[in-house]
Parts: C-alpha cells; sequence; structure tokens
C-alpha cells in the first residue's frame, strides 16, 4: 500500500437544492496522478475547489497528509494554499497582467520574494512550458488559447507544490495540443515529484496522464481502480462513459 | 396550485401577502447581515499588512485623477445653474445679495458631495463591480486564492482607500470649480461686481461648509468603492451575471449615498 496524500470521507455538498457532492470518497495516493471522469454538471470542479476551500464543505472531511484541513482558521489555509498549484479551466490568467507577472504573481505577492528574482523564475517556467521567452511581456489577451494554457500551466507549478489539480486542462483544445498539454503535465509532475488530481472527460488524456482513475456519478465515487483496469472494469457506469454510449445506468436527466 | 375550495379567497391572497412579505423581510436582513460582514473583512484588510501599495498608487489614479473630469463638469454647472436659478428668484423678493451665499453653500455642503457621488458611483461603481465581477466569473478570484494571495488585501482594500480617501479630494477641487461656475453667471450675466461676489461668498463661508461636506464626500466614496466591490465579488455566474452585478453596484451607492447624505445633515447641523 502507498502513502495517501489526500483522503476524502463522505464529503458532501449542497447548492440550494441542488446535492452536487453526496458522501465522496477517495483517496489520492502520493506521487501518483489520479484522473476522475464523470459527465459535465456532476461536481467534478466542485469537487477539487472543495480540496482547496474555495468552497466551504457541509459535512465529511478532508484529510492532507493524514490531517484534516477544512476546520482551520484562514491564515493556517493561506499556509496550506503554497502546497497546492491549479490550473483552471479557463486558464484564470490575471487580464491585466502580463505574462510573466501572471507566472510570478504568487512568487511576489504570496511569498514576498523580490522581482527580479522572481521574474527570473518565472522565466524559468515559462521555457519549461515550451513558450518563447518574448511571450513574457504580453498580455493574456494577446495569446491563443493553447498558450493561455501553457502559461497558466506555468503559473500553477511556478510555487513547486506538492499536489497539482488540473481542471479539464485539453477542454477546448485541438488535439495536437492537447497532447502537448498531456507531455507537459506528466513531465512537470515528474519533474516536482508531485502528487497530480486531474479531472477530464477526454479519455485520450486519460489514457496518457493516469495512473489511475476514479469515475463520478449523482455525487459519488462509483469506480476507482488503476488505470489498466478501466476496460475490463465491469462497472456499468465505465463501461458507458469510456464508450461514450447513450443508453446505459447514466441518463440525461440524472446529470442535472 | 390550486387554492384549497375551504379557505375563502381574501384570506387566502392575504396570507399570500404575509408569506412573500416575511420571507422579503428575511431576505432583507440575511443580506444586510452578509453586507455588514463584507464591510468588516473588508475594513480589517484595509488596516492590517501586508499592504499592496502598488495597486493602491493605481487605484488612487484610476479613481481620482481620471473622475475629475467628471466631477468639475457637473460642479462647474450646478454651480452656473444655482446662480441663474436663485437670480431669477430672488429678485422677487429683492434680495440678489443672498445669490453669493446662495451658492457657495448649496456646493460645499450638498450638491458637490452628492453629485460627485453620484457621478462617481456611475463611473467608478460599476467599472470596480464589472472588474471584480468579470475575475470572479472568469475564476481569476479563486486563482489568486490559490497563489496564497488573499483577494481582500489585493482587489479590495486598494479600492475601498482609494475610494475613501480621493472623493473628498475631488470634491474640494469641485467646490473651488462650483463657486467659479456661480461667480462667471454672477459676473458676466448678472453683472455683480467682482469684487461684491467674492466678499459676499467669503463672508458667508465657514469652515464648517467645507468640512461637513469634506466627509461627506469621505463616506459616499466608500460607500461607492464598497458596494462595487461587494456585488462585483458576489457577482453570479456568467456574463449576465456580470452585467447584474454592475446595476446593482450603481443603484444600491446611489440609494445608499442619498440615504447618508440625510443621515450625515442631520449629524451635523442640528
Ligand atoms: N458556486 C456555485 N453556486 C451554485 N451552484 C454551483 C456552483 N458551482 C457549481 N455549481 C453547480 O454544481 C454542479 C456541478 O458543477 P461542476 O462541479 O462545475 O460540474 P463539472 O463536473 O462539469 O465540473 C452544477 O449543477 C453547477 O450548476
Ligand atoms: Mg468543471
Amino acid at each position: 500500500m502507498s502513502v495517501i496524500k489526500i483522503e476524502l470521507a463522505g464529503v458532501k455538498k449542497a447548492f440550494g437544492q441542488n446535492q452536487v457532492l453526496n458522501g465522496v470518497n477517495l483517496k489520492v495516493p502520493a506521487g501518483k496522478s489520479l484522473v476522475v471522469i464523470g459527465a459535465s454538471g456532476t461536481g467534478k470542479s466542485v469537487m477539487i475547489k472543495c480540496i482547496l476551500g474555495l468552497i466551504g464543505i457541509d459535512g465529511g472531511s478532508i484529510l492532507l497528509d493524514g490531517e484534516d484541513i477544512c476546520h482551520r482558521s484562514r491564515r493556517e489555509r493561506d499556509m496550506l494554499m503554497s502546497k497546492f498549484g491549479m490550473l483552471f479551466q479557463g486558464g484564470a490568467l490575471f487580464d491585466s497582467l502580463r505574462i510573466w507577472e501572471n507566472v510570478a504573481f504568487g512568487l511576489i505577492y504570496g511569498r514576498g520574494m523580490d522581482r527580479v528574482k522572481a521574474r527570473q523564475i518565472a522565466e524559468e517556467k515559462i521555457a519549461a512550458v515550451g513558450l518563447k521567452p518574448e511571450v513574457a511581456n504580453l498580455l493574456p489577451a494577446e495569446l491563443s488559447g493553447g498558450m493561455q494554457k501553457r502559461a497558466a500551466l506555468a503559473r500553477a507549478i511556478a510555487g513547486q507544490p506538492e499536489v497539482i489539480f488540473f481542471d479539464e486542462p485539453t477542454t477546448g483544445l485541438d488535439p495536437i495540443m492537447a497532447d502537448v498539454i498531456n507531455e507537459l503535465i506528466i513531465s512537470s509532475v515528474k519533474n516536482l515529484g508531485a502528487t497530480a488530481l486531474s479531472i477530464t472527460h477526454d479519455m485520450g488524456s486519460v489514457r496518457k496522464i493516469a495512473d489511475e482513475v476514479a469515475m463520478i456519478h449523482h455525487g459519488q465515487i462509483v469506480w476507482h481502480g488503476s488505470v489498466k483496469d478501466l476496460d475490463s472494469s465491469g462497472n456499468e457506469y465505465v463501461e458507458q462513459f469510456i464508450h461514450g454510449r447513450s443508453e446505459g445506468p447514466i441518463t440525461l436527466g440524472a446529470r442535472g | 396550485m390550486h387554492t384549497p375550495q375551504t379557505t375563502p379567497k381574501p384570506f387566502s391572497l392575504m396570507l399570500d401577502f404575509l408569506h412573500n412579505t416575511g420571507a422579503t423581510t428575511l431576505d432583507v436582513f440575511a443580506k444586510a447581515g452578509e453586507i455588514t460582514l463584507f464591510i468588516l473583512r473588508a475594513l480589517w484588510h484595509c488596516i492590517t499588512p501586508p499592504f499592496f501599495l502598488t495597486q493602491l498608487r493605481r487605484q488612487l489614479i484610476d479613481i481620482g485623477y481620471y473622475s475629475l473630469p467628471v466631477v468639475g463638469l457637473t460642479t462647474l454647472f450646478t454651480g452656473m445653474v444655482l446662480a441663474l436659478q436663485s437670480y431669477t428668484g430672488f429678485t422677487r423678493f429683492n434680495a440678489e445679495s443672498a445669490i453669493a451665499g446662495v451658492v457657495v453653500l448649496s456646493v460645499t455642503r450638498e450638491l458637490a458631495p452628492v453629485l460627485a457621488g453620484l457621478m462617481v458611483a456611475g463611473r467608478v461603481g460599476a467599472a470596480i463591480a464589472a472588474e471584480i465581477g468579470t475575475m470572479r466569473v472568469t475564476e481569476q478570484i479563486d486563482a489568486m486564492t490559490t497563489l496564497s494571495v488573499n483577494p481582500f488585501k489585493y482587489l479590495i482594500a486598494p479600492r475601498v482607500l482609494a475610494g475613501t480617501l480621493m472623493l473628498p479630494l475631488l470634491v474640494l477641487i469641485g467646490d473651488i470649480i462650483g463657486v467659479f461656475g456661480g461667480y462667471l453667471v454672477g459676473v458676466y450675466r448678472l453683472e455683480f461686481s467682482p469684487a461684491n461676489y467674492l466678499t459676499q461668498t467669503w463672508d458667508i463661508l465657514e469652515s464648517m461648509d467645507i468640512i461637513s461636506g469634506l466627509v461627506k464626500a469621505a463616506a459616499f466614496g466608500f460607500i461607492v468603492s464598497i458596494f462595487g466591490c461587494y456585488h462585483g465579488f458576489n457577482s453570479p455566474r456568467g456574463a449576465q451575471g456580470v452585467g447584474a452585478a454592475t446595476t446593482n453596484a450603481v443603484v444600491s451607492a446611489s440609494i445608499m449615498i442619498l440615504i447618508f447624505n440625510y443621515i450625515l445633515t442631520q449629524v451635523f447641523f442640528s
């Protein structure tokens, strides 16, 4: 048995009448890449935001390295954030700041590093994700979608996080760019020795980046196993999802 | 849903009414509590380090300097129209000599702070709500939090401080421009002697008139920026959400300005 980095136990979250997470149990092994799959609107992004503390949970607990992280003071939470890196679905680059300032943002304003040093690190990370040095001085709006994703990835890894979250990293990219991003995810996770928790519904991406796969449906994890066992899971939800069938236990009505 | 036949119609209507009134009242109290908490949090982050001085400087320029034309034009024409109106009214009582006093008192105590406040609510309040609202719906605020930077410190505190500091300065300049507008009309249209007009202005003015106006301005600057931030920060999702946040920021700030104007006037002059 490997060491567990993150553990969710019975996590619940509702928005008004909408019960999004209904007792999620999930263990993310340290140093591994776990990918969560599931239909749109099943609460994948909400789950990640709960772990990050961006959304408060209604019940259950979330452990990091065996310690509960939900009931901490704001100050302690801010400290915890330095262990996390997150690549948001839309990139979420700060549109009034240049690319290098985006990448260096957490270093300068979060950790109080001086600008010259932070810029140097930012330029290294920008190169590491395969962007040209000139890009550093551009604004996010001047970049294509794929370049924005790369810049956002550079920002997510700039703080040397222990855990990185990827929210649909390849959605909206052409297959070639998607593959480039997948490669970058694999190499940056490996270089950092980090634990990765990703969300996607791109099966190509799953097979490429996952060590383990979990499937979420109706606010619960319905299957969790090694990526090798994905095709022989025998789980009807997984079967339906990976083959993209419209008939099966997952119905449009249930997707909310 | 049909009302059960046993309940007489007027009675059920009244129940409906009471139900709605009750629900609305609860909503209002919940909102008021939420806004109060937001304000306390914002104030806390205004006075505790770290301070993001570059951000503050940018906001001081954005909110103060770039509002100058709007506030200047508003107070100029207000001063001018006050002189004109009071002339046509006061000649009926042979009270033309009061015109200079009416202009300077109305401008410093009331019109410069209130009109500047309302104009800045439209310009700055809307801009703040739109900018922060967009950052909310595109997850930039979440991203900031994951980078260990508190959005209250980086986004909200600088805007609230800048709004509270810059509006009094704008109003002070507006006071001068407004009085000058009255002077222009008084001297060039109504043919007062320049020296007389200025003496009358100076004689009636007390420091309290200006100070009360500046205190009002600080309060209005706070209101405009905090409501802009609040509505932007809590913007509903989607582009429509940002639009609604912007409208709400301007409308709620404008109403609060008028309410607090009354309260502060009562405090100062009674
Ligand atoms: N901040 C929020 N407020 C209200 N409802 C939300 C919020 N965030 C997500 N939801 C709802 O939660 C559900 C799951 O959303 P999400 O986690 O984004 O789905 P996905 O699995 O596609 O990432 C959706 O029905 C969405 O409307
Ligand atoms: Mg999502």
